[in-house]
């Protein structure tokens, strides 16, 4: 099979060539402008020296690893249930625990804005019960509610995958040594998840890092960093510092998504 | 008995999340077909909000309907030879070039316009056509396609098969489409419609790419939530969902069987 390399040579062209035209260029052309700005190649620590980016930078990561955290364990509580239980209807539960999978940020925001905004059921609900319209949408607790509607679904399919593999021995001769559930949980299985949960949470991180529809539907007033890149190159007309920016940003959630693919060999990722 | 009541509270809080997950995309749905969200249900169920976003915003359907499809085509068409490169050649040269693949997924939308814009920005007829999106589309749904291939390419012995055929004498060709391509079928299905609703969907790239001329369905939506009134915002999204949720539910028929 000597002709071998020649075909699949060819067989990558088109790909090849379309990647490096269109991102690996472009991208390497990004990286040079970010630095074209008066700081020079400092711009690229302006998330650090800059307080708007730092101030930016640092509300995203609380916003992220708290979204992170709340999807992991909701998502873990309900995916492990749905993977040692048969039960009828089980299968419709999953369907519509990950129909939302693939739901634009932009959408996400406009269900946020129906739970909790101005003419939301929520605050229709609290005005009927305490006499006060509560309305979460369009500050750091609708991002939440909006960023912990994407996040679930990716997380649980993650979770549900690393359970399907977990070794029933392990639980079985835990529970004949007599150990009660909860050191079951505590002790076998969520330590065989582990690898498991920390890829899910690295991509549910990931994923609210970059997020932008959202934010977009929602953020009047509130900057998260893809907001602060976006009035960077929009209003600020800044591109040299909407660059750096947004090559820091991908720096971080590449990591993110790096560290979830060594550790599950695979990443449920998408738009936000 | 304990763990009956186990089950139950797992149950319901299992119950919950599917409610927080559902009941909005319903909410929006009722918003969509009613009279008046403001007054509730009881003032009546129409279609005519329904009518009216046809009537602004059907251009952006077809928009978004048509580069969902070229953006497909192009996905089989560039995707399924690579995953079958890398799965071919194995090695590390082969888990670099698909971490490079990747990457697309991996740095936010935002930055991936950015460097479209200024490198392509200049060429004016390619900037404000449709192309300039299908472009970044295929970058953000290339990875899903690759990998759904690759992955089914590393579950089955496709060199064996590959080897029976070539001994009985047929040549490369007919081995990609009569053995490769049939066998990696439900993994080009699965990214099929995996690309399609990306792209379908996709806004962090295109509300950055996008010109007045070229507004895509996402566009639209953000555009008539900042400006609409709320029931035609809603009825734009029944559309939406109208147009990508069988896709979903056909995805989720195919991947999930395992569980």
């Amino acid at each position: 099979m000597k002709a071998n390399n020649t075909i699949l040579f060819f067989l990558a062209l088109p790909a090849g060539l379309v990647f490096l035209a269109f991102f690996l260029i472009p991208m390497v052309r990004l990286l040079g402008i970010g630095a074209s700005g008066d700081e020079g190649v400092a711009a690229y620590f302006s998330i650090l020296t800059t307080p708007r980016h730092f101030q930016s930078m640092v509300a995203t990561v609380l916003l992220s690893c708290s979204v992170t955290l709340a999807a992991v364990a909701v998502s873990t509580v309900s995916g492990l249930f749905l993977v040692r239980n048969q039960f009828p209807g089980r299968s419709v539960l999953i369907s519509m625990l990950t129909l939302p999978l693939t739901f634009p940020g932009v959408v996400i925001g406009f269900l946020v804005i129906l739970l909790a905004g101005r003419q939301g059921v929520l605050g229709t609900f609290t005005q009927a019960v305490i006499g006060d319209k509560v309305v979460l949408a369009y500050s750091m607790a609708g991002l939440f509610i909006g960023y912990l509607y994407f996040s679930i679904p990716r997380v649980i399919l993650t979770v549900m995958a690393a359970a399907e593999k977990l070794d029933a021995a392990l639980e079985e001769a835990a529970r004949s040594l007599g150990a009660p559930t909860w050191r079951v949980v505590w002790d076998v299985i969520l330590p065989a998840l582990k690898p498991g949960l920390i890829a899910s949470g690295a991509i549910c991180f990931a994923t609210s890092m970059s997020a932008f529809g959202t934010a977009f539907t929602l953020a009047t007033n509130i900057d998260v960093l893809a907001m602060t890149i976006y009035t960077e190159f929009t209003l600020g007309a800044n591109l040299a510092g909407a660059a750096s920016l947004s090559i820091v940003l991908g720096l971080v959630t590449w990591a993110a998504l790096f560290i979830a693919r060594s550790l599950s060999g695979s990443a449920v990722a998408g738009g936000g | 008995m304990k763990s009956r009541t186990f089950f139950w509270l797992q149950l319901a809080f299992t119950l919950v999340l599917c409610a927080f997950l559902i009941g909005p995309v319903l909410l929006s749905v009722a918003a969509g077909v009613t009279e008046n969200y403001f007054q509730g249900i009881s003032s009546g169920i129409t279609l005519r909000w329904v009518m009216e976003v046809l009537a602004l915003y059907m251009d952006t359907i077809y928009l978004s309907l048509w580069i969902a499809v070229c953006c497909l085509l192009s996905n089989l068409v560039l995707g399924v030879p690579v995953a079958y490169v890398l799965a071919k050649k194995g090695g590390r040269l082969a888990r670099f070039l698909e971490e490079l693949i990747v990457l697309p997924i991996a740095i936010p939308g935002l930055a991936i316009a950015l460097a479209l814009i200024v490198s392509y920005g200049g060429f004016r007829d390619f900037r404000t056509g449709w192309a300039f999106i299908l472009v970044g589309h295929i970058l953000y749904t290339l990875p899903f396609m690759v990998r759904s291939v690759l992955a089914v390419l590393q579950s089955i012995n496709f060199r064996e098969l590959e080897e029976g055929a070539a001994s009985l004498g047929a040549g490369f060709s007919q081995r990609f489409f009569g053995i490769i391509i049939p066998n990696c079928r439900s993994g080009i299905l699965a990214g099929a419609l995996m690309t399609f609703t990306l792209s379908i969907g996709e806004f962090n790239l295109t509300w950055m790419l996008h010109t007045p001329l070229t507004k895509t369905l996402p566009v639209g939506l953000a555009d008539s939530y900042a400006s609409m009134r709320l029931e035609v915002a809603s009825a734009y999204t029944l559309i939406f969902f109208i147009l990508i949720v069988p896709v979903l539910i056909l995805m989720q028929a195919l991947t999930n069987r395992r569980f």
